[in-house]
Order: C-alpha cells, then structure tokens, then sequence
C-alpha cells in the first residue's frame, strides 16, 4: 500500500518541468508561460524520444512484412492499442482504433454508423458547447437525412440544462453527441447521467473526450458509453495520432469508412471482404511514429499518477480564479461547480485580442477568440473570451505573471 | 489635387519614430495610443459589406476615390489592431490606385510587426492590406474603363 503522503511527494513539479524541454525557451525575451494547453499540450522528453527511436531504430510499414523490422514496428504499435485499452480501461483491444485525432474520430462515426442507423424524422442530440468537431458532422448527416438537429442548452453558469435534455429526449432520439469537458468553459459535464438517460430513452452516446481525456480517469466500461474519442497531442502526445473507443459489437456492425490497404481481406474486382475490428477501419499506412510515441505519453501520465496531476490542476484553477476575481471589470465566463484546468474571462470595455498580444509580449501564451465554439459565444453574448488553461507542468508564479500581464494590460488598453 | 508625402517617406518617418523605443512595451504603448486616437468610424459604414474578413476582432474599412487619390477609413473593437490601421491608413490614404497597390509597406517588418502578418488567423493586418489594396484596384480598374 503506498499512502497519500507518498504519491503526494511523487509530484515534484521542478522535476516534471525538467522534462519539457519547450519550457525553459524564452518569448519575446521572458521565460515561456504555455497556457494553451486545451489547445494542445507540450511533450515531455519520453514523447520526444519515443519518436526520435521510433525513426532512428524500429521504421518499417506494419502489419505486412515478415522481416524483423516490420514485426518489430507492428509490435510498437499494437503495444500503443494495449496502453490505450488499458488507460480508457476497454474490455477488448480490438476496440480501440486509431485515428488522426478527435476530430476525425466523430467523422467516422458519423460518416458510418450514422450513414446506417439515421433516417429522415430521427433526432440527434447535441449541445451548446460543443466544438465545432462536434456540431458539423452532425449538421451534414442530418442535412443528407432529413434528421434533426436538436441542442441541449446551456445555462448561465455554464452548465448543461439537464432539464431540457431529459425532456428532448424521446423515441426519436437516435444518438446524443457530447462533451465531456468544454474547451472554452471548463465545465465538466455529467457523462455518467446523460449515458444513462440517453440509453433509458433507446438513444447511443458519443462522448468528446478532446479535454477531459488528461484531466479525468476515463473508464468506458464504467461510463458504459457506446463511443469516445480523444487526440493524443492534448494528453502530451504527438499529433496526428488520435483513438477512437467504440463498442464491439456496434463497430463489427458498422459499414467500413476509408477503402485501401490494410482494412481488406482479400480484394478481387469482383468484390472485396473486409478485414476484422480494428484493422477495419485503419485503410492505408497509419501514422506509426506517432502512435507508436503516444504509447509514451500514456505512460508518463500513468507514471505521474491522474489523481497528482488533478490535485495541482485544481490548485491553479482555484488561485487563478481567485487572482482573476479580484480584478475589477474581469468577467469569469463558465463557472459550472463541476470545473476542470481552463479558465475563460473576458474584462470590460477590452478586446480579448489585444490583451492576448499584451500578455505575448510578455511571454506568455493564451488563447483568445471563439475557442471554435461560436454558437456557445452567442449565448454568452461575447465575440470571444481570453482562455487560460493549464497542465501538469504549469505553476502559481505563472498565473502571477499572467494576472500582472492582465493588470497592465487594462491599465494600458482602458 | 493635395499632394502627399511619397510613401516611402512616411514609412521611413514612421521607422524612424520606433527607431526611438526601448522595448516592446513602449512599441504597443505607442500603437495603442494611435488606435484609441484614430477617429471612430460613423455607423453608417459599420456594415457587413465593410468587414475584413480575417480578423479575429471586428475590423471595418471604406475606400473613397476622389480626384485620382484613394482615402480611407477604418475602426476596429480592438484597440492594438486600430493602431496598426492607423498606421497604414498613414501610409497609403491620399495615395493614387497605382502607389498604392505597388506600395511595399516594409515598415511594419522594420518596426517588428511582422508577427501581425502571420497566417494564423487570429491577426488582421495581412487582411487589412490585401483589402486595402483590393480597393486601390478595384478603383483602378473601374476609372480606366470609365476613361476608355
């Protein structure tokens, strides 16, 4: 048994910083202060050097050859498809399937899946603060199928209107495509609850885990979610190497998404037939490296130990909301009671872009804007907000660099 | 017709006065008070049709053809990209289509603003320009045909 006091003292922070080498570059001559870690986080040295091995000693193409190379290059691989079972707990590898990203994840859930199952009259469920990932693909299947489009709404403090979800949902409601945690708000929604209500009302569930996948412990059996998706540059990994989750026996029955290599059993021009789960839906030469070097990410995660990293998380989002709550004319935009690592705040009478530029200038890296979420910037009535938000590596004299940043900026712009 | 400073000139001028900050605090100190001081905009021009696209503030810009020059105007919501505004209207408003459209604007490069011509999106001063010299040619094109 290890106490808390031990995990506790396994999360030095100068040591984690020591293996982001991005962290200790300088912008525009001060030390970098990374807070747009929603919009992807930095590598450690284990990433790096996964893929620098990765090319230097193991590359070949996967899955075909008999050399050693090739097997040792599949063998990466698929060890990435077990790391990845076992970090989203899946009760079969074969349900795991790589993508680019989360993005391309919910297309081919659409793009199949809702290809099969959607019919003119049926109803998907979406909500108001989804990215635009998660409102297009949706939009175009209904746009082919005469279904509907329907949108939970959101409160004021940023939270899903359950209420409105409970009653939107009917016989009609085929899929509910959700969130897990808002990229713009913070807000981690009740996945638990709306799994089970959609399933109570006959309806699958598609969850977004783009934010939550770093943040959260994600354990798909226990959500008992019929779809999930996360990108790996978002929990320290590469980009371009993305997983979706998909039940066994909803992705055996789904029609194949991209014809080519890889996904076929035998091919003759009188027909082909399809190989089986996840080969499937892999067509083509994956992106290997990347995969390959996300199996790293997911270890370094593990190693560090979630419930570690959640604690310093929380910690710089309850001092960098309350640094930010003291400053007059700043508007916290999101303030769910269930809120993860991201802070959005607009101030009176400044622009989100100038304060952006004020604080690049001093180093440190915010976003601001719509955060690809524009219909949820209209409910708020606000062309965009200024997003902080923070990873495992991120610290409280950071935030204090960015609130003297804010501070000047509004001394300067008001 | 007025005439104005080549445009060269202004840009060397406006090289000059950055040539005279120590930091880039002073810089956007500086652009920040050109933008609060460009005169807004009247809210007959702010219409869709006067939006540049591109920008992740709002940025409006009119062109006006007069006596062979081309002026502008333009505001913005955000106060920084105003100031850059301000500066090129500087540059380029009393200018005919032709200096205009083969004005090389090698100042925002020398005064380090090269960062707000970036392609991400995010930053409307490559719009701003691409704009404003639409407009110097679209003008041009129109009173060449007119004339022939």
């Amino acid at each position: 048994m290890i106490d808390a006091q031990t995990i506790q003292s396994r999360f030095d922070i100068d040591h984690i910083r020591s293996q982001f080498p991005i962290l200790s570059r300088e912008v525009k001559g001060k030390p970098l202060v990374y807070f747009d870690n929603a919009a992807t986080s930095q590598k450690p040295r284990q990433v790096i050097d996964a893929l620098v091995h990765y090319y230097s000693y193991q590359n070949a193409n996967i899955h075909r050859g008999i050399h050693s190379l090739a097997e040792e290059a599949t063998a990466a691989f698929e060890d990435t498809r077990d790391e990845v079972k076992r970090f989203i707990n899946a009760a079969h590898r074969e349900e795991i399937i790589f993508t680019r990203g989360a993005t391309e994840g919910i297309n081919l859930v659409a793009y199949t899946w809702g290809r099969q199952n959607i019919s003119a009259g049926d109803e998907i469920i979406i909500s108001a603060m989804e990215h635009h990932s998660n409102i297009v693909p949706w939009q175009l299947l209904c746009e082919e199928k005469g279904a509907l489009l329907r949108v939970i709404p959101v409160t004021g403090k940023g939270e899903l209107d359950m209420d409105a979800f409970r009653k939107m949902l009917t016989g009609k409601t085929k899929l509910v495509a959700v969130v897990h945690v808002s990229n713009a708000l913070g807000t981690v929604n009740p996945a638990r609850e709306i799994i089970t209500l959609a399933h109570e009302a006959g309806a699958l569930v598609l969850l977004d885990g783009a934010q939550s996948t770093v943040h959260l412990d994600i354990d798909v059996q226990e959500l008992n979610v019929d779809f999930f998706v996360f990108s790996g540059h978002k929990i320290y990994g590469p980009t371009g190497a993305g997983v979706l989750y998909g039940k066994k026996h909803l992705l055996e029955e789904m029609p194949v998404f991209l014809g080519g290599g890889e996904m076929i059993k035998e091919v003759s021009f009188e027909g082909t037939t399809y190989n089986e789960l996840p080969y499937k839906y892999e067509a083509g030469t994956p992106n290997i490296a990347d995969t390959v070097a996300l199996k790293a990410a997911l270890e370094f995660i593990r190693h560090t130990g979630k419930e570690n990293i959640r604690r310093h998380e929380n910690e710089l989002l309850a001092y960098a909301t309350e640094k930010l709550e003291q400053i007059p004319g700043v508007r916290i935009i999101g303030t769910a009671k269930e809120k993860i690592s991201v802070i959005s705040f607009v101030i009176d009478k400044v622009h989100p872009q100038d304060v952006g530029i004020l604080l690049d200038n001093r180093g440190v890296a915010v976003r601001t804007g719509h955060h690809c979420a524009q219909p949820l910037m209209d409910i708020f009535c606000i062309p965009g907000t200024i997003r902080a938000s923070f990873a495992m590596y991120n610290t409280k004299e950071e935030i204090d660099e960015m609130i003297t940043g804010v501070q000047r900026a509004i001394k300067l712009l008001s | 017709m007025k005439t104005v400073k080549p445009i060269v000139e202004t840009e060397q001028e406006i090289i000059e006065e950055f040539g005279l900050f120590d930091s880039w605090d002073e810089k956007y100190e500086y652009i920040i008070d050109l933008g609060k001081k460009l005169p807004t905009l009247d809210e007959e021009y702010k219409q869709d049709e006067n939006r540049v696209r591109g920008c992740q503030s709002t940025v409006w810009l009119v062109a006006f053809y007069h006596d062979g020059q081309v002026t502008f105007k333009a505001d913005s919501d955000a106060v920084i990209v105003k100031g850059l505004i301000s500066m090129l209207i500087r540059v380029l408003s009393g200018h005919s289509p032709d200096e205009i459209i083969n004005a090389p604007l090698g100042f925002i490069d020398s005064i380090g603003m090269t960062s707000h011509l970036a392609q991400t999106r995010s930053n409307g001063l490559l719009a701003m320009v691409r704009q404003m010299k639409h407009y110097a040619l679209a003008f041009k094109l129109k009173h060449q045909s007119a004339a022939t």
